[in-house]
């Protein structure tokens, strides 16, 4: 399988004062691949993440995604790339059909492009009878369906998740899987955090941030016969424990 | 008893937050309430804090009733609630004084309760607690929420958003609070903390969908569950579902969970069926349910 590298870290280091936040850490990400990066919490992931969306200028080193510098070339990225956290939603007082066109409208597609992709948006994820109801009257877990369509509305090359499936409930969690399955099976890249360790075990290579570092990275399988492990959870309590 | 609630019920505009809650918490006794986002944790957590009143029902806490006997509640019950409500611009140290004197005690005098976990942030006792980690933090919760030497504890999601190091950190904590025979109520949406509770209730929607020992409720699982595996978990997913005697297809870690609609699983028959999809490397082994399972079962 020689696909082609949509991510590119080399040596990538960001600095608070004298406090490394992100130390040198190197990986690639090939297209369609889910890519889990994990960490304890302060470990480093959302420094890292900030940078490689291009809203963090790194101390040193390199990264370019999608083909695009994170130095020089940030809007580039931006407009290359989704990105969903769990505490970035939509506009609650908007309605779900009133946001899709909001963002399709940031995204810069056309006017036909938004007609289009709202009524495709809206028939997947079975929204017919509550599309013009307000996104704030939902319950999260659709927020959490909802705001990942839109943050694919312009066919990113990648998508960036951050704890995407934070306290939502046992079955939307995993419909949620199920779209990002079917996103990655279509050729975007997914990068993705989360503290569920089940979920890790979904991702094609996983990462495990220690202290700024990247202390492990490969298949969930590879991991937990390197660690001697049973489940993901243990890979995790084992390394980060130290 | 140590909490009692009766038919509890709280609408707020027109969205039904609880309904009806009813369920005992004994003396001493580590209660999970295990349910996702927007089921009414909170709101339940608040009624029995006597920060909120109740539209229908009664409860006691501590055999204080939540309305009449509030203030003697708030004197008897520790609360950390979901949301981080320390002063952030005091440091640990101050923060701590600062409930003793509220609760008209010393760090000192409650110094034993708090102790194993206090020393874990005492290093960093002169930082404000505005600029400690989220474990740290937490920590220090706990600790503003004991030094009053509450009978009942209530922990509203103590442990969302935590790494999973920290989130088994915190559950040994619990565990040597309850052997101190504190009595605790603690809220959580993830349900791999449910094993380590001594009973738990299932709550969604506002309604508890039921009650028992983790060890009874999965016992009463109604189907047997297989693991499934297979090169492409993607194409199992899809292909699973379209077997025609699926019930039920839930991603499981590198496993799916499949239950079928006929009694049991006919193995071989379903193997050959995902090799006519093309799947490769297929597995199909028995498997226990987890409280997940029931969950989700109850909840479908």
């Amino acid at each position: 399988m020689t696909k082609e590298t949509v991510i590119h870290v080399k040596n990538l280091t960001k600095k608070f004062d004298d406090f490394k936040a992100v130390d040198s850490i190197s990986f690639e990400v090939k297209k369609g691949e889910i890519f889990g990066f994990l960490g304890a919490n302060g470990a480093g992931k959302t420094t890292s993440m900030k940078m490689l969306i291009g809203i963090s200028k790194p101390t040193t080193g390199l990264a370019t995604v999608a083909g695009f510098d994170v130095y020089k070339n940030t809007e580039d990225i931006k407009k290359n790339i989704g990105y969903m956290s769990q505490n970035f939603a939509l506009y609650n007082d908007l309605t779900i059909k009133e946001n899709i066109t909001f963002f399709g409208g940031i995204y810069g597609l056309s006017r036909k492009e938004i007609k289009e992709k709202t009524a495709l948006l809206i028939e997947e994820l079975n929204l017919q009878k509550v599309s013009k109801k307000l996104v704030g009257s939902l319950p999260l877990g659709w927020k959490q369906k909802l705001s990942f369509s839109v943050a694919l509305l312009h066919n990113p090359a990648i998508i960036f998740l951050d704890e995407p499936t934070g306290g939502v409930d046992p079955i939307t969690r995993r419909q949620f899987w199920e779209m990002i399955y079917k996103t990655a099976n279509q050729g975007t890249t997914i990068f993705v955090t989360t503290h569920y360790m089940d979920e890790a075990e979904y991702c094609d290579r996983v990462s495990i941030m220690v202290k700024g570092k990247i202390e492990a990275l490969d298949t969930p399988k590879n991991l937990k016969n390197k660690f001697n492990a049973e489940t993901m959870n243990e890979v995790f309590i084992k390394l980060a424990r130290e | 008893m140590s909490i009692n609630i009766k038919h509890i019920s709280k609408s707020f505009k027109n969205a039904e937050a609880l309904t009806s809650v009813s369920f005992q918490v004994n003396t001493g006794e580590l209660f999970g309430l295990i349910g996702p986002d927007g089921a009414g944790k909170t709101t339940l957590f608040r009624i029995l804090t006597t920060l909120l009143i109740a539209d229908e029902g009664n409860a006691t806490v501590a055999g204080f009733d939540v309305v009449k006997d509030f203030k003697s509640i708030r004197k008897h019950v520790g609360y950390m609630p979901g949301k981080f409500s320390l002063y952030q611009d005091l440091t640990v140290e101050e923060n701590l004084a600062f409930f003793a004197t509220i609760f008209g005690t010393t760090i000192k005098k409650n110094y034993d309760l708090i102790k194993e976990i206090y020393v874990q942030i005492e290093p960093f006792k002169n930082r404000s607690a505005g600029k400690l980690s989220g474990g740290m933090k937490q920590k220090l919760a706990l600790c503003c929420a004991l030094i009053h030497k509450p009978q009942v504890l209530f922990l509203d999601e103590p442990t969302t958003g935590v790494d999973p190091v920290s989130r088994k950190e915190f559950w040994e904590m619990l565990k040597g609070l309850k052997q101190k025979g504190i009595t605790i109520l603690v809220s959580t949406p993830y349900m791999d903390e449910a094993t380590l509770c001594d009973r738990i209730a299932l709550i969604q929607d506002g309604k508890i969908l039921q009650i028992d020992t983790p060890q009874e409720i999965v016992k009463h699982f109604p189907k047997k569950i297989y693991n499934v595996k297979s090169d492409n978990m993607y194409k199992l997913i899809e292909s699973l579902k379209e077997y025609e005697h699926h019930y039920s297809v839930y991603p499981f870690g590198e496993f799916v969970h499949y239950t079928d609609n006929r009694s049991d699983v006919n193995p071989e028959d379903l193997a050959m069926f995902l090799k006519s999809k093309g799947l490769k490397n297929i597995q199909i082994n028995k498997t226990k349910a987890t409280i997940e399972d029931t969950f989700m079962e109850l909840a479908k």
